[in-house]
């Protein structure tokens, strides 16, 4: 049997400590909440810019970083200004977000899920981001898309074309002004079959990944209803750089037009090899050999050379279009960095822009305030045209540009002529037709 | 205590009492100041460190007793993640149940695996199980998407079944939970200028961590762990003497596999969702470095070359010019811009070259890795001075 010795110093002893280990909680719960994750100090506030640094996508990414320091260099007030003065919305004026400085983070996502998600949490957790934005992949923004939702951070989605990340993966706390696939599949559609009649049978590349099965069933959805036919399909790994074994088969499948939905390094690569294997000058079924590239970019554009010449696809939007905020854009990113933006660097500054004139329309940081104030927010001036950022599922629409490789460039980055800007009223779809739900905003903490 | 005898205990003592307090331990610089940048006290990292940590265990398991080199660990580490997001998805919210099975699931695995490719050894063997893991992931990344997601990845969503929760209010997906309690739910206590966090999912992990390490000392200091000794310094004679060494073998690769398979569990106990590319041949070479850096065949070494290298990935990686421009302003601009130049290629995307100068600096002058280190550090500071003999006889041999 044991024997207990209650002594004075013991009872002190344990009193001492009982009564810290219950004080402790109290303490701890009393620092750091305003109502809102990560609730930023009076003096600055962190955005967080995850973009991939490595891998297919590398140069979009580079390219959305410099388009990002160029906008927090306008909303801190430095540079030209860009286009905050173009901006239908005019509540921005040089002096950061509600008066705090802006400051950023930033982190490599590599192109995986995994990866931006662990470098999306860490911006989150150590270094305070109110914001998170960027991204060059669906696969990605749909990963980071849910991690924000979950930590009750806004996530304004970067470079990211599927049709999930506002459709079946979309979130209340995710917000997206590039187009997607669906938009380019219907723009796309009837330029082609202007162009290449309508009894053409195409075979599909399609990176295998959300974006690449969305915008292949878009193309293959637009161009069946105008007469097209699917002769096969084939999905390439994300990852591949070599894609002769797969360019190979084409010729003799008896198709006619190759598809190549494909972006960044894997577009550069694949419509490389096609070129080589002389699809451009082929002939068959009696007709021209032709190559279609869904989503475009000057970018790609610039990797894959002249290769490009007189090939059709769409874009969000192009430097070269005459509007004052285009123009703005171009004139201030072109002084700072010495040649013109990707679409990609658009949309990422775009969206810095929007995220940060609707904190200062809610006049909070809060994610929920935040997201009350960009659904159904209509503003014009960002170089798209009259644009709209839908309620139901945070999918902005604007017109978009049909563009084909230029044959005879006047210079290295007047790469891609517009063909035709489609009308926002011809690429609007219901929002309930790829299923998901938005759920309720999540304010964290 | 424990079964252990005092050296062991103390060494169990020393991992249980840095899992307690690494929130303190891993956050010395003060909030704001420049070297907060430094700081990997924040719960992904902290959860990352541990959980690597019970991977790397595992694999030293295998091939720090035995010397067969696997090349492909990271398949069981992929296939417990998407074990435990599946469990997430149909079962529950609750972590326990996706930790256990993702735990078995990555055991049968190896079972699988092992038992072919453990007819072979030496580099055959590794190139078998480099074989089988890049199967495994080119299958998850393609062929299997229905099961895996491919290269979007699998993840927990709002219409999943979950037949042992009730239905989810607030349309948000719940979060992975124990009992209620969220795995990102953080304590955060600030002291002065310092800020600490205490994170549920990050004790979680470390509580399975120091299991996972109790239970590896065990091993080690098993007859079973004797035997696997034995095969690592002469298969042959085991041979000659009678025994079949193939089934300690094999239990010792799936043992190895489980520990994957736990460390995959956690991992989307922690955040929940899988990619194949955790499958991928890098990351079966992760694992492979973390365990040199450390230290093949020593307890602790794994678990410190995990923490160097996640420690590299997270905060090497997210330096950039424009911090190295803030950290250097004080210099005259011409000696800025020239500073700022030669470090541009060790940070940002180029923490790979930082770390594989490290890797090198370390195969080459500590063989024994991180802990022969600490031992000569020791040794420097310790008052006996050994005598010639004696150092030789304590130092640690290099994996053959």
């Amino acid at each position: 049997m044991s024997k207990t010795n209650v002594t004075r110093r013991g009872v002190l002893k344990t009193g001492a400590v009982a009564g810290a280990g219950l004080a402790l909680p109290t303490y701890l719960a009393a620092g750091g909440h305003s109502g809102f994750a990560n609730a930023p100090g009076d003096s600055s506030v962190t955005l967080g810019f995850n973009v991939p640094q490595t891998g297919p996508y590398a140069d979009e990414g580079a390219d959305e970083l410099r388009a990002y320091e160029l906008a927090v260099e306008h909303l801190n007030g430095g540079g030209d200004g860009g286009m905050l003065s173009t901006f239908s919305s005019q509540e921005l004026s040089g002096n950061g977000i509600l008066g705090r400085k802006v400051e950023y983070v930033t982190g490599d996502t590599q192109t995986k899920p995994d990866a931006a998600r662990a470098s999306a949490r860490s911006m989150i957790e150590k270094d305070g981001a109110i914001m998170i934005t960027g991204g060059s992949s669906s696969g990605v923004a749909v990963a980071v898309q849910a991690l924000c939702q979950e930590a009750g951070i806004i996530f304004m989605a970067g470079l990211t074309h599927s049709n999930d990340t506002t459709g079946k993966d979309k979130k209340a706390n995710g917000f997206r002004h590039f187009f997607n696939s669906y938009m380019s599949g219907a723009a796309l559609a009837p330029i082609l079959a202007a162009n290449y009649g309508t009894s053409r049978k195409a075979y599909h590349l399609t990176a295998d990944y959300n974006w690449g099965y969305t915008t292949e069933e878009a193309v293959r959805t637009s161009t069946e209803a105008m007469g097209w036919e699917t002769v096969a399909a084939v999905k390439t790994p994300l990852a591949q750089t070599d894609f002769s074994s797969y360019v190979a088969p084409v010729l003799n499948s008896g198709a006619d037009v190759l598809v190549l939905n494909h972006y960044g390094g894997n577009m550069v690569n694949s419509l490389t090899s096609a070129v080589q294997f002389g699809l451009r000058t082929a002939q068959a079924n009696g007709q021209d050999f032709q190559i279609v590239v869904p989503l475009y970019s000057r970018l790609m554009a610039k990797g894959a050379g002249a290769n490009v010449k007189g090939i059709f696809g769409s874009t969000n939007w192009h430097w070269s279009l005459p509007d004052a905020g285009s123009q703005a854009f171009t004139r201030s990113f072109g002084t700072k960095y010495g040649f013109p933006p990707s679409q990609a660097a658009h949309t990422c500054y775009v969206q810095t822009l929007l995220y940060a004139d609707a904190v200062t329309r809610a006049g909070s940081f809060n994610p929920c305030a935040v997201g009350e104030a960009l659904e159904g927010f209509q503003f014009d001036g960002l170089g798209n045209g009259p644009t709209l950022y839908r309620a139901e599922d945070h999918q902005c629409f604007k017109d978009v540009l049909v563009v084909k490789g230029k044959e005879n460039p006047d210079n290295e980055f007047d790469l891609l002529e517009i063909v035709e800007v489609t009308p926002a009223a011809q690429v609007t779809y219901d929002a309930s037709i790829f299923g998901g739900e938005l759920g309720s905003c999540n304010p964290g903490a | 205590m424990f079964g252990l005898n005092t050296k062991d205990t103390r060494l169990l003592l020393i991992v249980a009492l840095l899992v307690v307090l690494a929130p303190f331990l891993l956050n010395p610089f003060p909030e704001g100041s420049a070297l907060a940048q430094f700081n990997a006290g924040y719960p992904d990292l902290m959860q990352r460190f541990v959980i690597f940590g019970v991977f790397a265990i595992g694999f030293n398991i295998l091939f720090g007793l035995t010397g067969y080199l696997s090349f492909g660990h990271a398949a069981f580490l992929g296939a417990g993640s998407y074990a435990g997001v599946w469990m997430l998805k149909l079962l529950t919210i609750n972590v326990i149940p996706a930790i256990i099975i993702s735990t078995i699931v990555a055991g049968m695995f190896a079972l699988l695996i092992g038992f072919i490719s453990l007819r072979r050894s030496g580099i055959y063997f590794s190139i078998l199980t480099l074989a089988f893991a890049q199967m495994a992931f080119a299958l998850a990344a393609s062929v299997l998407t229905p099961i895996t997601g491919g290269e979007t990845g699998l993840q927990t969503s709002l219409n999943d079944p979950r037949i042992l929760d009730a239905a989810s209010e607030g349309g948000n997906i719940p979060a992975p939970s124990i009992f209620g309690l969220q795995m990102r739910d953080s304590f955060e206590l600030s002291v002065g200028e310092w800020l600490f966090t205490f994170n549920t999912g990050y004790y979680l992990s470390g509580i399975i961590m120091v299991l996972a390490f109790y239970v590896a000392i065990r091993i080690f200091r098993s007859p079973f762990g004797l035997m696997l000794k034995a095969i690592k310094s002469n298969q042959q004679r085991m041979h000659y003497t009678g025994v079949n060494t193939r089934p300690y073998m094999l239990a010792c690769f799936v043992i190895s596999g489980m520990y994957a398979g736990l460390a995959g569990g956690l991992m989307v106990a922690m955040d929940p969702l899988a990619g194949a590319e955790r499958m991928q041949w890098t990351a079966s070479g992760e694992v492979v470095l973390m365990t040199i850096l450390g230290g093949t065949g020593t307890l602790i070494g794994p678990v410190l070359g995990a923490g160097l290298i996640k420690y590299f990935e997270n905060i090497f990686s997210k330096i950039n010019d424009n911090l190295l421009h803030q950290w250097f302003a004080f210099l005259p601009d011409g000696m800025e811009e020239f500073m700022v130049t030669i470090i541009h290629p060790f940070i940002g995307k180029g923490w790979h070259l930082t770390l594989g100068l490290l890797f090198m600096g370390v195969v080459i002058f500590l063989p024994g890795g991180l802990v022969e280190g600490g031992q000569r550090i020791a040794r420097l500071f310790s008052r006996k001075k050994p005598s010639g003999k004696d150092g030789a006889t304590t130092r640690t041999e290099p994996a053959e």
